[in-house]
């Protein structure tokens, strides 16, 4: 009797197992073991002709942490992050309040606020790089006209950064508002004709309900765009290169340069480890704190 | 009897010139309950939202309490409403679902918590206020929605279809409740429902609809004992009213069809019956057993027997009626008088 319930649960086992396989191999092939490596190598010095590599410890993180253009490049990538990230999401939750509601042409609108997306991110680098572009651009000619003098926008230390936030600011929210829209869509009509019988207003009533029950969709977004401020850096090959002096230089840029412009491999697997930690904790934080003030249906 | 307190002067509503409801007349008094009643697609919740202000009727004249509200906002009409899928904020608690409107309309905190005890013990729902609706049976969601209907004490509560979500047994229960609520806080209800048990039970008056077009207005009396025309004859009452050909009952020849109701309906010796039916099938409901018969001239004729009673289909059974009981229909189906 007992046998025969150890044989069963064997079974189940094995074939839970079996269910997990997939997933853990391409996880461990793709994700845990290039994690491992990268922390691995981070340990060692430069390999070069002369010197062979060697374990140092913390020595390679110690560097980072002294050297001015990492910090130059943090600082860079949180000013991107912290206005990207809110501004992307407040321009696409209106843009699927306004798409949402009762307008004419009110496909043509959707269409058009999505269109960004479907660009690749070089091609719209290379139609913004249009667009900045010193005497010619669209934005220097519009600004002729009104006398204003011409402005290079991306080749100033000041305006650079924020020329590349705007950037990734348009392709986004577009992109944003889809998940918006198709929350906003969940929520039942006779929500809001219940809420206009208690005589709230149409502002209390988005404040009051829709921005709550839309609340999962937009941790799932703010997700999304913290890790794509850190991932996506195609436009600064396009557009600045993270320059000029650093001004426009985000981490993943950096570590790219490391790796492959200075070859060397363990800072920019340092830099990398960073980078993990830090995604790291904003998952954990996601996934304790957050999501239980949150409701889902 | 004094003005009455919603007067509605032949509204009519249509969408892209198809018709939604066409010269509806009410005249409510004040504290009464009044079913809107008809089958699906019949215009009585068009009619229920053109009274609450979700829709804006196209024609004629709403009055609530003597004020002309046709084109105000729901929220200046002084009315609540229970919406079918009780429209329940699935977020807030059940405290915060009920006192959402007084938040709204700046009720005072000390005031709106004395409120907010006093609908969730009407209700029976004290213990429950930090539950969220999800976390609630359907009954309870059903009692919800009906805290928040009264918790702002309006004087005109609409209900649509409140109770279809439930199921048979909580239905006749929550029928009660709401009736009682209703005579105890003495409000008007307008009440939507395709059942006409609940209809019947509950309403000072019903509204019968079909087609956009009220059919009857009157107490459930009137509508069972006199039923205006053959729609209305063959909607209420269970069974419905049997409508039989004049031809197949001589002596009333001035009147098209004949409607027959099945406790007029006796079952009577051969040789001396007035119709001879054949037996189509046997309905046992406990108490009786309802005997439905067919007759060539004659459409949903019903017999009701005591007890259980089994006959076979096929047979032969003949019938008797007293004139009396005989309601005559033109042929137009109106009633005609007498």
């Amino acid at each position: 009797m007992a046998e025969h319930v150890n044989i069963e649960r064997r079974r189940q086992a094995i074939y839970g197992w079996i269910l997990l396989s997939p997933a853990a191999i391409l996880l461990t092939t793709f994700a845990f073991y290039p994690s491992l490596a990268t922390l691995w190598s981070s340990l060692f010095s430069r390999e070069t002709r002369r010197r062979p590599s060697e374990f140092v410890g913390g020595e390679n993180y110690t560097d980072l942490f002294a050297d001015p253009t990492f910090w130059k490049v943090v600082v860079n990538n949180l000013i991107y992050a912290g206005a990207t990230i809110p501004i992307s999401i407040a321009i696409a939750l209106s843009m699927a309040l306004w798409a949402n509601s009762k307008i004419p042409a009110r496909g043509f609108v959707r269409t058009a606020y999505f269109t960004p997306t479907v660009l690749p991110m070089i091609a719209a680098a290379n139609l913004w790089l249009f667009f900045y572009t010193p005497g010619l651009g669209v934005l220097d000619q519009i600004g002729s006209l009104f006398g204003l003098p011409s402005i290079n926008w991306l080749g100033q230390p000041e305006t650079a950064l924020w020329a590349v936030i705007i950037v990734t600011i348009w392709k986004e929210a577009g992109f944003f508002m889809i998940f918006y829209l198709a929350a906003l869509q969940t929520i039942p009509e006779d929500l809001k004709e219940a809420a206009d019988i208690e005589g709230a207003s149409r502002w209390t009533y988005t404040r009051r309900i829709v921005l709550p029950l839309l609340m999962p969709t937009t941790l799932f977004i703010m997700v999304n765009a913290l890790i794509n401020s850190v991932k996506l850096i195609d436009h600064l090959f396009i557009l600045t290169k993270g320059g000029p002096n650093d001004a426009s230089k985000l981490i993943l840029y950096y570590i790219w340069e490391m790796a492959f412009a200075f070859f060397d491999a363990p800072h920019a697997a340092a830099m990398t480890i960073l980078v993990l930690v830090v995604l790291g904790v904003v998952a954990g934080v996601k996934f304790t704190i957050l999501d239980k003030r949150t409701h889902y249906q | 009897m004094a003005e009455p307190f919603v007067h509605v002067d032949n509204i009519a509503k249509r969408w892209n010139g198809q018709l939604g409801v066409e010269n509806i007349n009410l005249s409510i008094p004040r504290g009464s309950f009044v079913a809107l009643l008809g089958p699906s697609g019949c215009g009585k919740s068009t009619t229920l939202r053109l009274l609450s202000g979700l829709e804006l009727p196209d024609e004629g004249r709403i009055v609530i309490d003597g004020l002309d509200i046709t084109t105000s906002a729901p929220a200046e009409r002084n009315l609540s409403m229970v919406f079918q899928s009780y429209a329940l904020f699935p977020h807030l608690s059940v405290a915060e679902n009920v006192v959402f409107g007084l938040k709204v309309r700046k009720v005072g905190a000390a005031d709106r918590r004395e409120k907010l005890t006093r609908a969730l013990e009407i209700t029976g729902l004290l213990g429950y206020e930090q539950r969220k609706p999800g976390e609630l049976s359907g009954g309870q969601r059903q009692r919800v929605a009906l805290a928040r209907a009264i918790v702002a004490n309006q004087p005109l509560c609409l209900m649509d279809e409140p109770l279809s979500n439930l199921d048979a047994k909580l239905r006749a229960s929550v029928r009660k409740d709401i009736k009682k609520l209703q005579v105890d806080l003495g409000i008007t209800v307008v009440y939507v429902t395709h059942d006409q048990t609940e209809a019947m039970s509950m309403a000072d008056m019903v509204v019968l609809m079909k087609d956009g077009l009220i059919q009857q207005t009157g107490s459930p009396e009137e509508l069972y004992y006199k039923p205006a025309n053959t729609f209305v004859a063959e909607f209420v009452g269970a069974p419905p009213m049997a409508l039989i050909k004049s031809e197949g009952v001589p002596g009333f020849e001035r009147a098209t069809t004949i409607g027959l109701r099945a406790e007029a309906v006796k079952v009577v010796e051969s040789g001396k019956g007035r119709l001879t039916c054949k037996v189509s099938e046997c309905e046992f409901l406990g108490s009786e057993t309802f005997i439905g018969l067919s007759h060539p001239a004659a459409n949903g004729l019903t017999v009701s027997m005591p007890g259980l009673k089994h006959i076979p289909a096929g047979e032969d059974l003949e019938i008797s009626f007293a004139d009396e009981d005989l309601h005559f229909f033109d042929d137009m189906g109106k009633r005609l008088a007498g």
